[in-house]
């Protein structure tokens, strides 16, 4: 079976509004929390207070006794464990504790209120051990990822540097940041004997199945996940953390019974993943007329001693620009602390502010247009690979921005323009994520008397899978959208890939592909009712012959107040090069949402660990800002009018994370305009505009 | 959270004695900041008494032209009330400032003035904290110290009191009424909250029981003033730095009187008093602005995480003092021709 | 200790017990099962939980339902009239003023309240002149809104569209309430950043 050439386009390409839409603004769309069960009982977690050591006595009396407790999980009878390798999901295996905030056990009761007060009645006596959760660049801990690559080389870094006509060798640092969706991760789970029901907030629901399966020892066949709408997830839903696998422990323990268990706000700044804080140590040698010469990139991590998770921030400067000397190398320093995970573009977004604002203070350096330079080092081949790109379009990007901008009014020399005590300035960087799709989907096409149901177990946090996927599916069988009912959000449908690293609509769809034209080579344009067809998503083959990104430019205006510091962005555009746009009207709010996310990182957004106690102690959404609608001014997202061949029938590449991937740099390149002051911390506080005494 | 009776108080002497002999009872108002205690288990009631629907929600002009505030108006109610819009702006605008629409709404007058401290550390019950429990050490003086004192702390607490509208009363002299079991008590507001010395536990010098029904303010000063908050976030964040300040100028254009509190940088709302005697008779002019902030602040001990705040503080008072000496004017932006009018707009964002 | 309680919720009447502990937003969703106002933070620190009780807006995670025995509550849903979407409802649609959807019920109840605010003069800390005699009505910029909405978390990164959502709900409002002597109606404010995707 091989797929069309091109898809031909009808539904794709329209703004068609979210079909979920209107039980969405009455909120009438069931999140995992919300779905009818009987007889449900709420679960409250324990969690360590200490960051390492060993609870010798866990004191569950109180809590037993308690009104409406109905069971007590700790180590000592929390059920039993096929596979122990994941020491994130192997919970209450025993009374070590790794973090400070690890699950110790949960109180099952008949009312939240009730499972909640009896949990704080649980005393646990601790044996504490030294804890160690403080990043270094010169950590005797750090070593090179597990799953690599832990040093790139291409050509003698070293010396081109030292010859370099102009050197910038600057250290940069992004900071423990939290998801933070608006919906906290949630599960209810049912055990009746034979079958585990949940309905639980992910990101993919075959994927959770699959992680979680070999762990209970439980045949995915008999594991049911249900989530067809969820509240957002940047990533922290993409794999099953603890609080599910606690769910699920509870549910063993009690038959017939639906637990429930919304993780709290606070909870979730140790459970449910974040993102590694990084330290960058970024050197460019160029020679005068910018092009550049050498580029070292040196990232540490943050790592947890529970499990791995490496915050690769090297990635964007393997592909970003030319230069014929490159040294990279990416170490993670695993500590005390709690597992990280992926957040909105892991890798990208953290790695293009080291070597986004490096940029703009080579462009300084030199003298020439930060635009200009990065269009000088633009590369039409992967220049750690000699690969082709698939058409390359960072250049169209920033051109179209600086007119659309009017770059071209821009004073470059700091601190030229105020508006009463506000410094103004602007600022650009680009952006890029990889185009990736992953092979295992399978849709299946059914004929019925409603119209073509087209089932998959494919994703919807936000990004629109319910509407663009029935657009590409009601152009993959020819007929209009209305025809078509999706179906999505459940193990019982045909498996489906994680809605992550912007993979999830290209690799859906190119099953959806399949499908419609195995079914009508099968059934032909006039069914019988019954009429089915199944179709999988391949292996793309360009990715073994091409390197595949998107690409794109930021540009930022902010201001700075002179005398208090405060920092403000006065309008942002981003401008990209996606491949086929299949909803303008949703791609938009996708690409605006990432720059938003962006600008949160920029200005605001730090989870503070306390290294005296090893937890995050801003861990609520009153003191972990996140922007509110006063912080976000005109934000403005468009895109090239293309589609990209490479990336299969539908065109089409992913687009959920390339919009915040360059954006904190704009931002901070901005406010250097604004104020002559270089920022190379995230976040950009009012601190760093005042001066000192 | 631990269970707790609740009672709905049916007039301010049945609130009083439903207290009276319950040390782990508590009054209810509008419930924002309570409530969340409660789920963060830092308050334990055995009783909650509702006071929220009790008799007290009238603002009422004065014959001395003050206003009388009941403890009971909800803060957007006061925000939008004509007379405090027309003759205390700065109130008006510190209302405004703090929380969300949604949180004026239900926060009453005389909850506002007992909110208590946003240190993460008193927050969080797993951590040390000499205001809720005395004498297990302050985390928040070798901890995260952003939203922390300047001005007053001790070394047992650092914490700051977080209203912004307590701010603007400060520095308009209001007073509290304030009915105990043994009749009725005037506090100013700047005496109502306390120091944090080696008592942090107590915010301020109100008893069990004592029961707020009445804020007062004094007739309008003269003058302009305004209330100016310096924050991470553009709104629903808690002040860094906040200054409610009055300026009377005389006939010949000399500093009559100034009036300013600081919010954000000590343990209760500060009035500035030191900045407020050297700018009496002082030229309404930057220099003057600047000895003034920096007298305030000369006391200042700030700590490793917060040193920035001293700087911040100085730059908001002499920014907000020369924009009350200042005719209003349409701030011209200092470029090129051609700018985009979104660069406007994002100005004026900051009322 | 438990005990009874009057709700009425989208036009339906309740007597329900509960827990003196359960907040408005719990007793909506535990035992009830009203499901559209949402739990993001439980803390008063996002408005997803945002309903209007007796037509105003607040947080339901930190009312206790107790304090509001026989208050009457609207959800996002009970703005929506049977099958038929408000106003508001509809132009967070077209301006796709949403996009995970979580924190939109008490966006859209946030917004309701708000405007009704703005309809009894209310002033918000942008507001340029606090002392106007007259603010009933004040034309909501993009600026009034913003700061106006602002307890409303969105992590979607929705504002942008959420801003114009209203403002054009804003700007039917106004031109469904002027009275027909007073000329014709407004022209629709402009569409700051709604214009068609390019």
């Amino acid at each position: 079976m091989t797929m069309a050439d091109r898809l031909q386009t009808s539904a794709v390409g329209t703004g068609t509004v979210r079909l979920d839409g209107p039980d969405k603004v009455r909120g009438l769309a069931p999140y995992a929390y919300e779905h009818p069960v009987d007889d449900p009982v709420f679960l409250s977690p324990v969690q360590a207070e200490i960051a390492r050591g060993r609870a010798v006595d866990i004191d569950t009396s109180a809590a037993e006794a308690s009104a409406g407790v109905v069971h007590v999980l700790t180590p000592t009878n929390a059920p039993e464990l096929a596979d122990t390798e994941d020491g994130e999901l192997a919970i209450l295996r025993s009374n070590e504790i790794g973090f400070r905030g690890q699950y110790l056990g949960a109180v099952i009761a008949e009312t939240p209120e009730q499972a909640r007060h009896a949990a704080e009645l649980i005393t646990v006596s601790y044996v504490q051990d030294d804890h160690d959760v403080e990043l270094r660049e010169d950590h005797p801990g750090a070593r090179e990822p597990e799953s690599g690559p832990g040093e790139i080389t291409v050509g003698d870094f070293g010396a081109a540097f030292a010859e370099a006509e102009i050197r910038i060798d600057a250290r940069y640092s992004t900071p423990m940041e939290h998801n933070n969706p608006m919906e906290p991760h949630t599960t209810i789970a049912r055990w009746d004997g034979s079958t585990l029901t949940l309905w639980a907030s992910t990101q993919g629901v075959h994927p959770a199945r699959s992680t979680l399966a070999p762990i209970l020892g439980i045949d995915p066949d008999r594991i049911r996940i249900i989530s067809p709408h969820v509240g957002g997830g940047f990533g922290s839903k993409g794999v099953p953390h603890a609080d599910m696998m606690l769910t699920v422990l509870a549910a063993l323990a009690l038959p017939e019974r639906a637990v429930k268990h919304a993780v709290t706000r606070q909870q979730m700044f140790s459970i449910t993943g974040y993102r590694a804080p990084t330290l960058q140590h970024v050197r460019l040698g160029a020679r005068s007329d910018g092009t550049i010469t050498a580029l070292g990139f040196d990232a540490v991590a943050m790592s947890s001693q529970t499990k791995e998770f490496p915050e690769l921030a090297i990635k964007p400067a393997r592909i970003m620009y030319s230069g014929d000397n490159r040294r990279l190398t990416q170490r993670v320093v695993p500590l005390d602390v709690p597992v990280p995970s992926w957040m909105r573009a892991p890798g990208e977004t953290p790695g293009m502010v080291g070597l986004e604002i490096a940029m703009d203070e080579l462009a300084e350096a030199t003298g020439i247009d930060p635009i200009e330079l990065r269009i000088r080092n633009d590369t039409p081949t992967d220049p750690e690979t000699g690969r082709s790109f698939n058409r390359r379009r960072l250049a169209d990007c920033l051109r179209l921005g600086a007119e659309r901008f009017e770059w071209g009014e821009r004073n470059p020399e700091p601190r030229s323009r105020c508006r009463g005590e506000w410094l103004i300035g602007t600022g650009v960087a680009s952006a890029t994520y990889p185009a990736n799709r992953q092979a295992g989907s399978v849709a299946r096409i059914r004929f019925t008397k409603d119209g073509y149901e087209v089932a998959i177990g494919a994703a919807d946090i936000g990004t629109g899978t319910w509407t663009a996927l029935t657009q590409v599916a009601a152009d993959a069988l020819e007929v209009p959208g209305a025809e078509v009912r999706l179906r999505i959000g459940d193990t019982d449908l045909p498996n489906a890939t994680v809605a992550g690293g912007s993979t999830g609509l290209a690799s859906w769809s190119a099953a959806v592909l399949t499908a419609a034209q195995t079914f009508r080579s099968l059934h032909g344009h006039d069914p019988e009712i019954g009429a089915e067809a199944e179709g999988k998503a391949e292996e793309n083959p360009a990715a073994e012959t091409h390197s595949l990104h998107s690409f794109g430019a930021h540009f930022a205006e902010v201001r700075v107040h002179e005398a208090t510091g405060e920092i403000r962005v006065n309008r942002m555009l981003g401008v990209f090069s996606a491949g086929r746009i299949v909803n303008p009207r949703t791609a938009r709010s996708q690409f605006v949402g990432g720059m938003t996310m962006g600008l949160g990182m920029a200005l605001m957004e730090i989870s503070e660990l306390d290294p005296r106690f090893g937890h995050v102690v801003n861990h609520d959404l009153a003191e972990y800002h996140v922007p509110t609608n006063a912080d976000v001014p005109a934000i403005e997202a468009t895109w090239l009018d293309e589609e990209d061949p490479l990336a299969g029938p539908l065109g089409a590449r992913g687009i959920g994370e390339i919009g915040i991937v360059g954006a904190a740099a704009a931002i901070a390149n901005a406010a250097h305009h604004a104020t002559g002051v270089r920022c190379r911390d995230l976040p950009l506080l009012a601190d760093a505009f005042l001066p000192n005494t | 959270m631990r269970p707790f009776d609740y009672h709905r108080a049916a007039d301010t002497d049945d609130a009083l004695t439903a207290l009276a002999d319950r040390p782990d009872a508590v009054y209810l108002a509008g419930g924002t900041n309570l409530v969340d205690h409660l789920k963060l288990g830092i308050v334990a009631p055995d009783l909650v008494v509702d006071i929220s629907r009790l008799d007290l929600d009238e603002v009422r002009e004065l014959d001395d032209h003050g206003l009388r505030i009941g403890a009971m108006v909800r803060n957007s109610d006061l925000a939008a009330h004509p007379l405090v819009r027309r003759h205390y702006p700065m109130l008006s605008r510190a209302l405004l400032s703090g929380a969300s629409g949604q949180l004026r709404n239900a926060a009453t007058t005389g909850g506002n003035l007992l909110q208590r401290t946003r240190c993460l550390y008193f927050q969080d019950a797993s951590t040390p904290c000499n205001k809720r429990e005395p004498g297990t050490g302050c985390s928040a003086l070798e901890g995260f110290t952003r939203n922390h004192a300047i001005l007053g702390a001790s070394p047992s607490c650092v914490a700051t009191h977080p209203s912004d509208m307590a701010i603007a009363m400060a520095a308009l002299d209001a007073e509290v009424i304030v009915l105990t079991r043994d009749g009725e008590r005037r506090i100013p507001v700047v005496d109502l909250h306390r120091l944090p010395g080696e008592e942090p536990d107590r915010d301020t010098v109100l008893d069990h029981g004592d029961l707020i029904v009445a804020v007062v303010l004094p007739a309008p000063g003269r003058g302009r003033s305004t209330y100016r908050k310096i924050r991470d976030r553009a709104s629903y964040a808690f002040a860094l730095v906040s200054v409610a300040a009055r300026l009377d100028l005389d006939e010949s254009g000399q500093i009559r009187e100034a009036a300013i509190a600081l919010g954000g940088v000590a343990h209760k709302p500060w009035r500035a008093t030191r900045a407020e005697e050297v700018l009496r008779g002082a030229e309404p002019k930057r220099e003057s602005f600047t000895l003034a902030a920096e007298a305030e602040l000369e006391s200042a001990w700030p700590l490793p995480g917060n040193a920035f705040k001293v700087p911040m503080a100085r730059g908001a008072i002499v920014s907000v003092l020369t924009e009350l000496a200042t005719e209003p004017t349409e701030a011209t932006e200092l470029s090129r021709p051609g700018e985009r009018t979104a660069t406007t707009e994002g100005a004026d964002d900051d009322g | 200790m438990d005990y009874s309680l009057h709700l009425g919720v989208d036009g339906t009447e309740h007597t329900l017990t509960v827990d003196a502990r359960t907040t408005l937003l719990d007793a909506l969703r535990d035992r009830l099962g009203v499901m559209s106002p949402k739990k993001g933070c439980d803390h008063g620190q996002c408005g997803a939980c945002t309903v209007l009780i007796d037509g105003r807006r607040q947080n339901s995670c930190l009312a206790l339902a107790l304090s509001h025995d026989g208050a009457q509550v609207t959800t996002a849903n009970g703005l929506a009239e049977d099958d038929e979407l408000s106003d508001l409802q509809r132009s967070f649609l077209d301006h796709d003023a949403f996009q995970c959807g979580y924190c939109t019920p008490g966006q859209v109840c946030s917004a309701a309240g708000m405007l009704a605010e703005a309809d009894r003069g209310a002033p918000s800390a942008v507001t340029e002149d606090l002392a106007a005699e007259d603010l009933q009505r004040p034309e909501l910029s993009a600026a009034e809104v913003r700061e106006r909405m602002s307890g409303n978390l969105c992590r979607c990164g929705a504002y942008v569209n959420i801003v114009a959502a209203i403002q054009e709900a804003a700007a039917h409002r106004t031109a469904d309430r002027r009275p027909a002597h007073d000329g014709p109606a407004p022209q629709p404010a402009a569409r700051a950043t709604a214009e068609e995707p390019r």
